[in-house]
């Protein structure tokens, strides 16, 4: 039977986790009841980016995107759009219906039309069970080049040419890093696949593993015929299953079409994968550690150089590459290293995937050419702040970089670029924050974060982590005072110039930036012992305001009943019983209640 | 895999896989597929197109089930847009089903004895 229409159901992580799981199961009962189940064709695809409004069901050919689908709306789709041919507009994305109710297709609605898709190119359109729908997508043939029609150092040259820099972060030339691996001459050199994403807020690496993990495995070999190596290991934090369990199937799928394996296409190259699980260390993702945790060791850095290039896996030339890097390396070397210096800026060519994700409407994940700017893709893209909120700062880099304030949002986003504002690149995870958060705060938060995950084998990484940590406690418990602000900037520097490595010298970072970019802040929480954000709770009291309808919910969602008032009047709270939870402020309707 | 070709072969048959998922610039066939189209017999008449369509590896052809556009009577109605042209026809059973399909579809000439309005959008 031949199908008439595709259902692409999004199953990436966060789909799942609103409820994706089961859908696929109604969509069976109810065609199959209909009698048009073999009709239709039903794929489990991986994220489609929009992750704030999943889970989603896209149908084709005309491209529907219905949003935030629940069980029991799987009847309506399949009785009215896939029985009748309605489309069921009140389920449709909002965006993706215009004024004269024309509802457009999937890729037409900006979120999607603004984008660049390079490394995330399949990522929900494709299943990633199924490696035919890959090689239909083009997949294999930037290998298939490279092994037939290209030398080894041809393939350096290619990647050196198309300008890509790697994508974890460092920005350093990945074909100038394959260089140096191919010039170390050894008769056994690895690969490895940098998959421990573990910035808090960021999940671009666990999309692509889910939605398209071919393209993993792709640059992979590309790489070890690049460089000489036979040999590949993929690192995945183990809290990552369903990426663990796509790489699996992948791997197996690849090996049983012979594109891993001995002799690939014919040239006499071979190529073997395999998966090493990570415990979830932060410290995992610095190159030197994650090579000690393969290797059977406790994840610690170590002194550079040497560098893995040159004395890596078992003191062999290994590269590591991070999991968004490899998966531009099979278009690259497809449509050419012309095509792609083509996308982007002078110095930072192609494009970048970002997890948006914060105080934003449409949280997900997103990819803009290089030189995009952080308002388009936070106000065109993302679709501004929630509630008409203004916009304080946006974080990228997660632990290891800086806030970027509401004044330099037309920044073009590159890896200077964001160097010079003091933040930086990062693997991409790009955190809104409007004027309701307390800039102190979040510093705390990310400190506590590094504090954790600090490996202990340098003191200032371990000491001064922990040290920084307890002055923001102090600033935010309102016992700070100026001197301390300087302090703890003295430290921060000492601790990013003497630390081993790149968790130690980049945990000050979001202090230095913050510092930098809004020392009032600071300057309010230990002089005027405020929080202007209203999150500290030892320097906030919460009123009513006058505006208050009377509706009686805050009192009686109070923990402590410190609220007083009768219906329809205003009411009163009791600072002295408060314990700030700020619940109050939640549930009111009319938005009464502040935090001064 | 042992050569390009091996590839090649693997994609181009996997192509009806996925083409379907993209922009759908080609020729669209929209069948009544309301109450009324589906009492007077469409579903037969749009699993035809589906399987002319894949029989012929057409990836420019998708079929669509629309809803009732008014004239119950005169059902199956199937209409074929091709660009800015819109042909519309009416009383589809199989047999006519075939003849748009070979005559206008892959001829390029319209099935006069089923029309009821050919216009521009």
């Amino acid at each position: 039977m031949n199908e008439r229409a595709h259902v692409l159901i999004c199953s990436g992580s966060m789909c799942v986790s609103r409820g994706a799981k089961t859908l696929r199961d109604e969509f069976e009962e109810h065609l199959s009841r209909l009698g048009i189940r073999d009709e239709i064709k039903i794929v489990n695809t991986g994220c489609v980016g929009l992750c704030e409004q999943g889970p989603f069901v896209i149908v084709y050919p005309e491209g529907v995107f219905y949003s935030t689908v629940k069980n029991k709306d799987i009847k309506t789709i399949c009785e009215e759009h896939l029985y009748k041919g309605r489309i069921v507009e009140k389920l449709v994305f909002d965006e993706a219906i215009d004024e004269n109710h024309t509802v457009k297709a999937f890729d037409e609605i900006k979120f999607y039309a603004k984008q660049t898709r390079v490394a995330i190119r399949n990522c929900g359109l494709i299943n990633p069970d199924d490696i035919e729908e890959y090689i239909a997508k083009d997949g294999y043939r930037g290998l298939g080049k490279a092994l037939i029609e290209m030398k080894p150092i041809e393939v350096v040259e290619e990647m050196i040419a198309s300008g890509l820099r790697g994508r974890g972060g460092g920005g350093f030339s990945t074909g100038i890093k394959w260089r140096f691996a191919y010039n170390n001459e050894n008769d056994q050199k690895y690969i490895i696949c940098n998959a421990d994403e573990g910035d808090p807020g960021a999940f671009m690496d666990r999309a692509l593993l889910e939605g398209d993990p071919h393209s993993i495995l792709e640059g992979m070999m590309i790489g070890g015929y690049a460089i000489g190596a036979d040999k590949g290991y993929i690192y995945v934090r183990i809290e990552y299953p369903t990426a663990i369990e796509k790489l699996k199937i992948a791997i197996a799928q690849a090996k049983e079409y012979g594109l891993l394996g001995k002799d690939i296409f014919g040239s006499g190259f071979n190529f073997d994968i395999e998966i090493r699980l990570g415990a979830g260390a932060f410290v995992c993702g610095e190159e030197t550690a994650l090579i000690a945790s393969i290797e059977g060791g406790r994840g610690m850095s170590r002194n550079k150089p040497p560098f893995p290039a040159a004395k890596g896996l078992w003191g062999r030339p290994t590269i590591i590459n991070n999991v968004e890097t490899l998966a531009n390396i099979p278009a690259i070397l497809f449509q050419g290293a012309e095509w792609f210096s083509r996308i982007g800026t002078e110095r930072s060519k192609g494009t970048k995937v970002f997890s948006l994700g914060g105080n934003i409407k449409n949280a997900g994940l997103v990819e803009v050419p290089m030189g995009t700017t952080l308002r388009e893709v936070i106000y065109e893209i993302g679709g501004g702040i929630p509630k008409n909120k203004a916009l304080k700062a946006v974080q990228t880099g997660g632990p290891s970089g800086g806030a970027i304030p509401e004044s330099n949002l037309d920044l073009k986003i590159e890896y200077e670029t964001l160097i010079e504002a003091g933040s930086m690149m990062g693997s991409g995870g790009m955190v809104v924050i409007d004027e309701d958060n307390c800039m102190v705060d979040i510093c705390r938060f990310y400190l506590e974060f590094t504090v954790e995950e600090s490996c202990g084998k340098c003191t200032p990484c371990r000491e001064g982590t922990k040290k920084m940590l307890e002055m923001l406690e102090i600033i935010s418990s309102g016992h700070g005072t100026l001197e301390d602000l300087d302090k703890l900037e003295n430290l921060a520097h000492m601790v990013k110039n003497s630390s081993l490595c790149g968790l130690g010298q980049a945990a000050p970072n979001p202090i230095l930036s913050m510092l930098d970019n809004f020392r009032d802040e600071f300057e309010a929480h230990v002089v005027d012992k405020k929080c202007p954000g209203g999150v500290c709770k030892p320097l906030i009291n919460l009123y009513v305001q006058d505006n208050c309808i009377g509706c009686t919910k805050c009192a009686t969602n109070c923990p402590v009943s410190c609220i007083s008032g009768s219906l329809k009047e205003m009411h009163v709270i009791d600072n002295s019983a408060c314990i700030k939870c700020g619940i109050c402020k939640n549930v009111c309707p009319v938005d009464a209640i502040i935090s001064v | 895999m042992k050569s390009l070709d091996d590839l090649k072969k693997i994609r181009d048959a996997s192509q009806s896989k996925v083409t379907m998922r993209g922009k759908n610039v080609g020729t669209r066939i929209l069948v009544g597929m309301a109450t009324c189209g589906i009492s007077a017999g469409a579903r037969p008449v749009m699993n035809l197109f589906v399987e002319e369509i894949a029989k012929r590896d057409l990836n420019t052809v998708t079929v669509t089930p629309v809803g009732c556009i008014g004239e119950c009577a005169i059902e199956p109605i199937v209409e074929v847009l091709q660009g800015e042209k819109r042909t519309t026809y009416c009383r589809v059973d199989e047999e006519v089903a075939k003849r748009i399909f070979n005559e206008h579809i892959i001829g390029g000439k319209v099935v006069n004895d089923n029309v009821i309005g050919k216009y521009r959008l």
